[in-house]
Formats: structure tokens, sequence, C-alpha cells
């Protein structure tokens, strides 16, 4: 087990350095840069721009500015933000654990709801909780997140139960921390359910059709056979195997929920990765854009490692080849 | 009676090639039908959209900015449009007491160009009258009506699915048929790069690819780039899969016989490999084509994709972000109902596409 | 009285206007200590007949319509779910087709044998017991074997620990559907050979489910032949192989190819066994049938006992 916990370490890192490299590269064949903008500034000399350039490597050919910007992500170092004008680092950490505070919250809400309503459907197959069930899963599939947004954003704001946007109200530096606690929560409650409700109706449909998959199996109606009575059937025998094929799709669950993260955040106005991108994207602060499509795709390959350690622990047959 | 006579067998079926099948079985879910019929029914508005618009996409009408919409009243037989005028408070209106225009069917109205190419004037319904406008869905902040947007729009936004997902499907195909069936270094390399692709988030992606384009573009150009940058994302998904499944029909006889009969590689990837990925193929690329409506969508509310003033059902949401004109001015979101039905009869027939083709089920 | 008792059994798929009759009017009995064959193709329904006595047959979307299934004199059919859940392996006991398939994947071999033990005999679910009843079906070093998985086990060794896992709780009728087809030639032989011994050794009673008439000389006592949902020929095994009367059972005899003699075209029977649902009238074997007159399709000839213990459903049997 631990040499394929290993070897997929290895595989982790070529992967984020081509990553790296790709998202390099079309950045850099971007027209224009930061600099662009500046330099229609009047009040702005060409000498200082060609200074302030020469400081960022932006006057290289990109393959050295890639060189020049691995070295320094290598210590740590993501950087100056051109926009910004503070170190990118402390702006991609803090936005970086928003992103992941938004994207885990609506992971445990999408499977907790999703894993015991598809279990339900399936043993209830056939009834009104199960049609009720894949009908709700069925238009839930269907909502994009865009709309979904702007629904929630309209909710918040005509019954003000919730803040419109933001991940702190203004007065969040004046309050104990008991309430700058609950602050932080109450903004990130409606981002995450609107989140999580986009994979849900996935999720659910295929926890649902692992079950019925797994029942259909000769082992349960062996386990049957012995005289098993239906409850332990469903809940040790077949669960435990529908599970692994749902683990499979966890990885696929984490890119839909760290793309649809992206949309959430920037309509939501929820400070995270995603936003940050836009933000640097009209600002053509490149190194910027590279640092989070590098940090959303770093967040994406560990979980989909997580995922695959989850997924070698609960199958033996992984496990032990 | 002899063994090798042939049987008189009372009942006998004539049993349907597998397409009647598969058709039949289709016919019978419902939900896929009518998933399909709201499809063609969306599609060919799309095609026809300037004759089923009452309005351009681009006429401004300052007088009537943010009306409600607009909805005929029945007058005798016909159908009447009542007059509205500004009332108290900014964008606030109110019906003129007994002022109305009928309603007529194919009428002349403002020139467009059928298809882009044929220049036209007849409408399918309007009162003829500037005074008496149809705003059935009502106008936005420029007195544009929401309707003929939306119908501007879908000719967009459905067609960027249509195309974006032959494009990525076909390379797709092509790419995974290959990568599967010759195996060794070229495969190894083509999944890397699919691997590489599809580990980064697709908007992350989107934006990344955006980038390498100039920020304004003509909105032909603006098309052509959504649609190469929507494919460059879907193509390593597809060529994935049907790596996988070119992997395991190579090893299959008819393979082997087929290239015992001396047949090239080329011919037996296009005759043999890839015509039994297609139940798979028509199956995905139903269910992908919402994926790439939302990416057009996406973009053009991000306000990177398609431009004003254009319409695309992305760009006409922008406006409703602002929430102080969501809550007063609901009907903007249209599009988003729009986009819901789109993206639900997709994954109906496609649900319904993919149960017809599974055989071993009911 | 006899272990067990099917009595005109009759089981639909579907219901009303739809309902196939996958079982037509079985009947068949089994003593204690007795092996009975249940022969026929794929389709005849004898899987569903066999599944049927522990009512293993989800219901939708099967429904039984008629007849009874008395094992140990109480009718399985009507049995409360409690009651079925103690003789589903304290009586009766089933061994499938694909050993891999019936065993759970994810759980240790022996775990899934002592959940068997801790349900029906609980002072004895110990690991002691596990390995004494995996000697008894003949694995090789028990000790270790019961911390295996599944898949890290033989063909054979799967369908052995699956016997053992059926033997655990000490059933009177052991239900065995087609054990050795998905075997090797060779493991087959030794499972067969197995089964044998235990029911020497433990008096149980097999019902063997097979379409290989090779193996019925070996193991039956008597022989139940099936063919589109009925019983067409019941008989003690060496008079039904010396003497097959059913013009079916003839047909089955002659397609098995013989090592001896001259060679000869191998015989079929020609046609195809009738699908559920597109039954011809009257005797459903007629269509194919080398004896068949006109008469035999205007109604289903009666299963009659003919000699002492030999049963047949054709008028027509004694036409050489």
């Amino acid at each position: 087990m631990w040499s394929y916990v290993f070897k997929r370490l290895l595989h982790m890192i070529p992967l984020l350095l081509g990553v790296s490299l790709l998202t390099f590269l079309l950045m850099a064949l971007s027209p224009g840069n930061y600099f662009t903008a500046l330099s229609q500034n009047p009040q702005i000399s060409p000498e200082t721009i060609a200074q302030l350039k020469a400081q960022f490597h932006l006057d290289q050919p990109w393959y050295v500015q890639y060189v020049y910007w691995f070295k320094s992500v290598l210590h740590g170092d993501f950087g100056y933000s051109m926009a910004y004008k503070i170190p990118a680092t402390s702006l991609i950490v803090q936005r970086l654990w928003n992103t992941f505070l938004l994207s885990f919250l609506a992971l445990i809400i999408a499977w907790g709801i999703a894993v015991p309503l598809g279990i339900w459907a399936a043993v209830k197959k056939d009834s009104w909780v199960d049609r009720s069930c894949s009908l709700f899963a069925f238009v839930g599939l269907s909502v994009p997140d865009v709309l979904l947004s702007l629904l929630a954003l309209w909710f918040a704001a005509t019954t003000g139960w919730f803040p419109v946007g933001g991940a702190q109200s203004a007065l969040h530096d004046f309050l104990s921390p008991g309430q700058q606690l609950w602050d932080r929560a109450h903004h990130l409650i409606l981002p995450a359910i609107v989140l999580a409700a986009s994979d849900l109706a996935g999720i659910m449909r295929r926890m649902r059709s692992c079950l019925l998959d797994t029942l259909r199996a000769e082992y349960v109606t062996a386990a049957r056979a012995r005289g098993l009575g239906e409850g332990w059937v469903v809940y040790k025998h077949a669960l435990r195997n529908a599970i692994n094929p749902l683990l499979t799709i966890f990885g696929y669950s984490l890119a839909a929920l760290l793309s649809g993260a992206f949309i959430v955040e920037n309509i939501m106005a929820w400070p995270g990765l995603g936003r940050l991108t836009m933000e640097a994207f009209f600002a053509k602060d490149s190194y910027l854009v590279v640092d989070c499509v590098v940090m959303a795709t770093g967040l994406l390959v560990i979980g989909n490692f997580v995922a695959d350690l989850l997924l070698a622990w609960s199958d033996p047959r992984i496990r032990l080849k | 009676m002899n063994e090798t006579d042939p049987i008189q067998n009372p009942t006998v079926e004539q049993p349907l090639s597998p397409w009647q099948l598969f058709w039949r079985r289709l016919k019978q879910r419902r939900f896929a039908m009518v998933g399909g019929v709201i499809l063609i029914v969306l599609y060919l508005v799309a095609l026809f959209a300037g004759f089923v618009a009452p309005y351009n996409y681009d006429r401004l009408d300052t007088n009537y900015s943010f009306h409600p919409p607009l909805w005929p009243k029945p007058a005798g037989f016909h159908l009447a449009i009542p007059r509205y005028e500004p009332g108290a408070g900014s964008f606030v209106y109110r019906v003129v007491p007994n002022d109305t225009k009928p309603l007529h069917f194919f009428i002349r109205g403002d020139e467009y160009k059928l298809f882009g190419l044929v220049p036209a004037t007849i409408h399918l319904f309007g009162t003829g009258d500037e005074h008496y406008p149809v705003y059935l869905l009502g106008t936005d902040q420029f007195g544009r009506d929401v309707l003929s947007r939306l119908l501007y729009g879908s000719q967009i936004s459905l067609s960027i699915g249509i195309i974006g997902i032959l494009l990525s499907f076909t390379f797709g195909m092509i790419i995974g048929g290959i990568s599967g069936y010759f195996s060794g270094w070229t495969d190894t390399v083509i999944m890397r790069l699919c691997e590489l692709i599809m580990s980064i988030p697709a908007l992350y992606l989107i934006i990344s690819l955006r980038a390498t384009f100039p920020p304004s573009m003509s909105s032909a150009q603006v098309y052509a780039m959504i649609i190469i940058i929507l494919s460059f994302i879907g193509w390593a998904s597809m060529a994935r899969v049907i790596r996988g499944m070119a992997l395991s029909l190579r090893e299959q006889q008819f393979v082997l016989a087929a290239r015992s009969l001396g047949q090239s590689h080329l011919r037996i990837i296009v005759r043999h490999i890839l015509p039994n990925t297609f139940s798979y193929v028509i199956v995905a690329a139903t269910l992908s084509v919402p994926y790439y409506i939302l990416g057009e969508v996406v973009l053009s509310f991000l306000g990177v994709g398609i431009q004003e003033p254009n319409a695309s059902w992305g760009n006409m949401l922008t406006a409703a972000q602002n929430t102080e004109y969501l809550r007063n001015f609901p009907w903007l979101l249209a599009p988003g109902a729009a986009i819901f039905i789109t993206v639900l009869a997709f994954n109906f027939l496609g649900d319904g596409l993919r149960d017809a083709a599974d055989t071993k089920s009911l | 009285m006899n272990l067990l008792e099917i009595k005109n059994l009759k089981m639909d798929f579907g219901k009303n206007a739809d309902a196939l009759r996958a079982v037509d009017g079985v009947s068949l009995t089994i003593g204690t200590g007795e092996t009975v064959c249940l022969v026929g193709e794929s389709g005849c329904g004898k899987t569903v007949t066999a599944l049927s006595i522990a009512r293993l047959v989800p219901t939708p979307p099967a429904n039984y319509v008629g007849g009874e299934i008395l094992l140990n004199g109480r009718d399985v059919l009507k049995m409360s779910n409690g009651e079925l859940r103690s003789i589903r392996g304290g009586v009766v006991s089933y061994v499938f087709q694909e050993p891999g398939a019936s065993l759970n994947p994810v759980f240790r071999i022996g775990n899934q044998i002592k959940e068997s033990l801790k349900l029906h005999r609980p002072e004895k679910a110990t690991n002691d017991e596990v390995i004494r009843l995996l000697k008894l079906v003949g694995i090789p070093a028990p000790e270790s074997r019961i911390k295996n998985y599944p898949f890290e086990m033989s063909g054979g060794m799967q369908q052995r620990v699956m016997i053992a896992m059926a033997l655990a709780s000490e059933p009177k009728l052991l239900v065995a559907d087609e054990p050795t087809t998905a075997l090797d030639v060779t493991i087959q032989a030794q499972i067969l050979d197995l089964l044998g011994e235990l029911k020497q050794r433990l008096g149980m009673a097999i019902l063997l489910i097979t379409h290989n008439l090779g193996i019925v000389g070996d193991m039956a006592d008597r022989v139940a032949v099936m063919y589109a949902g009925q019983i067409v020929e019941l008989s003690p095994a060496k008079e039904l192989l010396r003497r097959p009367l059913h013009p079916y059972t003839r047909a089955l005899m002659a397609s098995v190819p013989k090592l001896h003699g001259t060679a000869e075209r191998l015989s079929a029977i020609p046609g195809n066994v009738p699908r559920i649902g597109n039954f011809p009238p009257g005797c459903r074997f007629a269509p194919r049938c080398p004896i068949a007159k006109p008469e035999c399709s205007d109604k289903i000839p009666e299963l009659v006992e003919v000699e002492a213990g030999r049963w047949v459903r054709c008028p027509f049997w004694k036409t050489p």
C-alpha cells in the first residue's frame, strides 16, 4: 500500500510542473501585459516602465520568466502582485484558504445529504420517495450554477436572512471572537449551500444506482440465502461494496466543486481563488493568474489523491495488489 | 421427421435490427421524447429567431426601460396590446385604459436577416405600431425587448453547444482511438497530455485560455474563440474514455480477423473500433452539450465572452447580478430559465438515450 | 413426511396481461438424505424453482400464483419473514454457480463464514469451527486461509469456501445450482466428489441442478427433467440413464457425444427452446419432437406414473 502511495505522490509532481508550464505558456501568449495599460498613462515615463518590466523579468523570453517564477515558488515566494502591490503569497494563501473552506463545507453538505438520500431511494425503489428523489435530482442537475447563485443572491437580498456576498461584515474586526466566528459562518453558509446544491443531485443518483447494482449481485442473494436479515444484508454487505464505485467519482465531484466555486465566488463575492483569478485576469497580472491556476490545480490533485487513498483503503482488491 | 428438416415453429418473430430496437425502446421513454421535442422546438425557434422575435436585439426604447412583461389581453375574438405610460417613480408604468391596438400575426416590422443572410421584414407577431410595443418578457435597462434578445441569444448559446461538441468529440474520438489502438509511447504521451488538461479545474483553464486572446475582438472572432476554448477542454475527457474502449476492443477477435485480411490500421480504427463506441459517444455527447452551453454562458456573464450589444444568454444575465435590479425587475432572469429548460431537455434526452442503449435493463 | 414437497408450483413474472409463466405446475419431493438432480436447458425454469424453496426470488417482479412448497411440512410461500430467515441456512442452504460472485469481495472469507455461524449456531462461532469447516471441504492449510479475501483464491477454492459457508449452518437440504459449470473439468470432478462425500458423512439431502447429464449418473438417486417450465420426466437415476422414456430426455441423452463406437454426426435437437411467453399450444416439446403427432398440440399432456416411481409427460412414451 505504501508503494502505491509513494507512486501516486511521485506522479503528482510532474503533473503540477506540467500544469504550471502550460499555464505560464498560455499567459505568455497573451497579448499585452500589466504594463501595457500603464504605458498608456502619460504620467509614467517609459524609463520607469522599462525598469519595472526588467524588475519583473517581463522583458525576457517566456521560458526565462518561467525559470525565475519557478525558482521563487520553490522558495515559497509567489512573487509580487503588480496589481495589488503586495507580495502575492499572502494574498494567495488567504484566498486559497477561503476557497478551501467553501469547497470543503460544500463537499460535506453535498455528500452528507446525497448519500443517505441515495440509499433511501435505492432501498425504497419505485416508491414515492424514490420517484420524488429522482425528479428532484433531475431538476437539480439541470439548474445551472449561475442561475442558482443569482437566485440565492435574490433570496438573500429579499429576505435579509443572509448577507449578500463577502466573507465578513464591515464591522468584523470590532466583534468579539465568538461573534467573529459566527459572522464568518453566516457569510459562508449560503454560498456553500449553492455550491453543494449543484453537485448533490449527481451524487445522489450515483449512490442510488451503485447500491441498486450491488443489490443485484449474487453475493447479496447468497447472503439472504444464509438467512441474514434484510437490513444487515443492505447496510453491511451491499453498502460496503456500493461505496467503492462512488469513491471513484469523488475526484470528479471535487473537480466540479472547484469549478463551481469559481462561479459562486464571482457572483456571490466570496473572496476566494476564483475571484482572485478574475481580478488578476482583468488586471493582466499574469504571474498572479498562473499562481491561482496552479494553486487550484494543486487543490484538485491533492483531493484526487485523498480520494484514491480512501478507495485503496476501502477496497481490499486495490490495497493488496 | 428428419432431424435436419426445418422446424415449423408456430409463432415466428421477425427479429428487429439493433437500431429499430433502440428506437422502440427510446420511444417508450416519455421523458426522453419530451426532452427531444423541446429541443427540436428550441433549435427551430433559434433558427428562425429573426422571424419569431418581434424586434431586433439592439433596438433601444429608452421610454420603456425596465418595463415589466407586457401581455396581450383578449378583446372580442382577437388579442390586443394595451398601451403603457410612465407612472409615478422611476421605471414604474401603468396601463392607459381603453387604449389598445390589436395584435397581428405575420406582420411587417423591423428589417432583419433570416439565417443571417436573407433580408426580411415579416415577424411572427406584433402590432405594427411603435407606440404599442409588445414586450412579452419585459425590457432591460436600455429598453431592449428581453424576449427578442433571448431569441437572438439562443442562436449563439445553442449553436455553440452543438458545434463545440461536434468538434471536441470528433477530435477526442480520433485521438482516443489512435491512442488506445496503438498503445506504447503514443498512448503514454497522449494520455499524459489529457491528464494534464483534465487536472486543471475547468473554469480556471477556460480563463487562462481566454487570456491568450486579445481582450476585444469582433463578435465573429469571439464566437470562434469560445468554440475553440471549449473544445480544447472537452476533447481530453472524451479521448480518455475512447482510448479505454479502443484498448479493449483491440483485443477482440473481429479486429484480429480484420488484420488477417490485410486491412490497414486506419481502416480498422475507423471501420471497426470507432463504430463500436458510438452508443457511448451519442449518450455522452447529449449529456455534455449543457456543459458547453454553460461554458459560453459563464464566459459571457463574466464579461469576457460575447460582448454587447450582441445578445447571449450569458451576457443578458450580467444585469441580474445587481441585487437592486434583481429585486425590482426579476424578469431579467428569463435567460436563466431558458438555460434551465434547455439543460433539462438535454438531460431528459440523454438519460433516455442511455437507458435505451443499455440492453440489459428493462 | 418428506423433507421437501413442492406441489404444483406456479410462478409468473409480471402481472395480469403481461404475466409470463416461468414455472408451470412443478411437483417434486425430496426425502431426507436423498439426492435429486434437476436437469434441463437454460431458461427452463429450474433455477427459479430451486430459488423458490427459500423464497429467494424477488416478488416483484415474480409472483406465485399457485401451489405450495412444504419444507418439513410448513408452506414456505406463506411463511413470515422471521420464519423464512430461520429456514434459510438452518434447513436449506444454497451453493451458486459462480463461486467468486457469491462471496462478498470486500470481506475476508473467515469472517463471512463466521457470520453464518453467529446466526445459526452462535455457540460455535469461533475460528476453530471455521477451520474445521474449511478442512471438511478439503481446503489445505485452512489456518492461513481464514484471512484471505475471495479474490486471493482460485475458482475451485472459492467454490469449496461457498460449500463450507453453506454447511456452517448444518442444513438438511443443500441446493446446488450448477455448482461446477463455471469450473475446469478436473476441478468439477473434485467438487462433485466432495459433495458426494459430504452427503455420506452428514446425511444431507441434495438438490443438484445441472444441464449436464454426465453428472447425473454419479450423483443422483432420482432425476427430474424440466422443459419450458414443466417437469417432463421424473425417475430413479439409473433407470433414467438406462432407459429414458420422454422423447426430450432421449434426445438429450443422444446428443451427449460418445467416445466409443464409430464416429457419427453429432445429433442435436432441432429448433430452439421456446421462450417464456411464446409457448406452443399443447405439448411444449411437440414442435421439436421426433415422434410428435397432430393431437400432441391439442392439450398439454399430464405427468403420469407409467412404471413404479417413473413419471412421464408423454402419452407416446412407449414409441421406440
